[in-house]
């Protein structure tokens, strides 16, 4: 059913139809809302689940580990500096296997302090070893936490659902609430095959020596990647059910023909796709929306980028002493594509910085020029002192 | 697509005024956005939100920075001058004032309505809230739409005596302000 919800609401609601039978988190901002939500549909009686209220994000990310380990479906939400508590414990949930679902309400990583959006939290976890699905909007942030559950248990990882703190968590727009029943045909009773269970005993977690370390390691980049094909499929199913597609591994919108391209990932390409259709532009341009980023989808980007002449990538957090993640990951993508597009790299919107619908006939203009350093387009140099520029 | 900003000090409930304002229009048929631009979340700091409304899916995510409306909940705010910055003309801005009209549009130049939200919304709700009071105040000069609308929105969220005492509330302050005085930006927004 449609409805005018806020972000967070929209998606408590969205959990809540998934049935979690475990949910433990610690509020932060911006994912508190998410979190009162949820506790507010248990307290209604309208979510019937083991609600854990924890005393920080390391128990958070451990009580949904155990939980899952014995074969129920777990959640959790955080941000920031709270996904960098629960670092040690991403690892362990991925590196055991263990199908959860998180939701990463994209904000700013201290210092300096600031509550607002940029994907540091999220990057910084990177190589966790869990799935990560960027949304474009509140309807992608909906329709990917279904998906996320089912991708889960289909994989046996875990998968992380990133949506921009404030751009989408506070912002109140339509959403298309998939109805309960709908979810109920789509999402089946959570399975998990090595369930914890005293009558079949197993061992988790166990110390691994030399001689097996490197094969499990390689089997977990071997899960990751055949989860592209599953994250693909479950996108395909959810719009045969709903017709609405999350963009699979990515998408590509604009004139085919476009020799001009910039790659993007999350809420900034709402924006983009706007300037695109609506702003002149001196020459045509394409937009690739990042919907994976982990796993990587290097087949699917070679593809989309094949023909450019040039490829604009920006990212929402930075690699102090190298520069921005995805763009460093797309030139190591495309490292002898012949021809390969030129790639601009550039980091925008940090820390809450507005994006501007202008943003994209700036960044064309750029292009005249050679490729330029790696850069934060967006920074007034003259705000600081000349040996900081 | 109309654009508004909606500016009041922290308390003043501006965010609900946005998330009513574009719920309204959801009931209304249209497609809506609206968010908060958070600063320091405290009692009494200038805080701003903005409220999109569009035949459309809106895609946009960046800050209304030329809205066609301006909602104040506090006349004081307007000591900053800049606060009308980027205000399309004719300039349509509905203060919260029992302060002339006039004494507004002269001083800023613009097109200023004011109304005595906070009294009104302190007699009939009992509650120094003046958000909805100028919501339909508003929606009736622009026209964007019927304020049973907004009576919708309201009923989302809220029940009993208080919905009843906001939907009087809506009434009375939607007889303030001539209906339809401002409606060019919707008529033109409608035929774009």
């Amino acid at each position: 059913m449609r409805q005018a919800l806020e972000g967070s609401q929209a998606i408590a609601q969205a959990v809540s139809r998934c049935r979690p039978e475990v949910v433990a988190a610690y509020p932060i901002t911006p994912q508190t809302h998410i979190v009162e939500n949820i506790s507010k549909l248990v307290a209604d009686g309208v979510l019937d689940t083991e609600l854990v209220s924890v005393e920080s994000e390391f128990s958070a990310a451990s009580v949904i580990l155990g939980a899952a380990a014995a074969g129920a479906r777990a959640y959790t939400a955080s941000s920031s500096q709270g996904i960098l508590l629960m670092a040690e414990v991403l690892f362990n949930i991925s590196g055991l296997r263990i199908p959860v679902v998180m939701t990463c309400a994209n904000r700013a990583v201290s210092a300096p302090l600031s509550i607002w959006n940029d994907h540091a939290d999220s990057m910084a976890v990177r190589d966790c070893g869990w799935i990560q699905l960027h949304c474009l909007d509140n309807q992608e942030a909906v329709d990917s936490t279904v998906q996320a559950f089912k991708i889960a248990q289909d994989t046996e990882l875990p998968v992380m659902v990133c949506m921009d703190g404030f751009v989408l968590t506070h912002t109140l727009e339509v959403v298309d609430m998939p109805e309960q029943d709908l979810i109920d045909r789509f999402l089946p009773p959570f399975k998990f095959q090595r369930a914890l269970d005293p009558k079949r005993p197993i061992t988790q977690g166990a110390l691994v020596s030399p001689d097996f370390f490197g094969e499990i390691r390689h089997s977990h980049h071997a899960a990751m990647q055949k989860s592209a094909a599953v994250i693909e499929s479950v996108d395909a199913d959810w719009a045969a059910l709903t017709g609405r597609r999350c963009g699979g591994l990515l998408t590509v919108e604009g004139p085919a023909d476009a020799e001009t391209g910039v790659l993007a990932l999350g809420s900034m390409c709402g924006t983009l796709l706007e300037a695109m259709e609506t702003l002149p532009m001196d020459r045509p341009v394409k937009l690739i929306k990042l919907r994976c980023f982990r796993p990587f989808p290097e087949a699917a980007l070679r593809e989309a980028t094949a023909g450019l002449r040039d490829l604009i990538v920006l990212d929402r957090a930075v690699t102090p002493g190298l520069g921005g993640t995805v763009g460093t990951e797309v030139k190591g993508t495309l490292y002898g594509t012949d021809p390969g597009p030129r790639i601009h790299t550039y980091a925008v919107g940090l820390g809450g910085r507005d994006i501007p619908l202008d943003i994209l006939p700036d960044l064309v203009a750029t292009l005249d020029k050679p490729v330029a350093p790696f850069g934060v387009f967006d920074a007034d140099l003259e705000k600081l002192a000349p040996e900081d520029r | 697509m109309i654009e508004i900003r909606i500016h009041g000090r922290g308390g003043q409930g501006n965010v609900v005024a946005a998330y009513l304002l574009a719920s309204a229009a959801f009931h209304d048929g249209k497609y809506c956005q609206a968010f908060p631009a958070f600063g320091a979340e405290r009692r009494g700091a200038p805080v701003a939100a903005f409220v999109r409304i569009n035949e459309q899916r809106i895609f946009r995510r960046n800050q209304v920075r030329e809205p066609h409306y301006m909602v104040v909940q506090d006349a004081t705010l307007l000591h900053n001058r800049s606060l009308t910055g980027g205000l399309r003309p004719p300039g349509y801005m509905l203060v919260n004032s029992t302060r002339p009209a006039q004494e507004f549009s002269d001083e800023f130049g613009v097109w200023a309505v004011t109304i005595p939200a906070t009294r009104l919304a302190t007699e009939i709700v009992g509650r120094n809230v003046p958000n909805v009071a100028l919501l339909s105040a508003l929606i009736t000069l622009n026209g964007m739409m019927p304020v049973t609308a907004l009576e919708k929105a309201l009923a989302d969220r809220f029940s009993g005596s208080i919905l009843d005492k906001n939907v009087k509330l809506v009434e009375r302050a939607s007889a303030e302000v001539e209906p339809g005085l401002w409606t060019e930006e919707v008529r033109h927004a409608a035929s774009a």
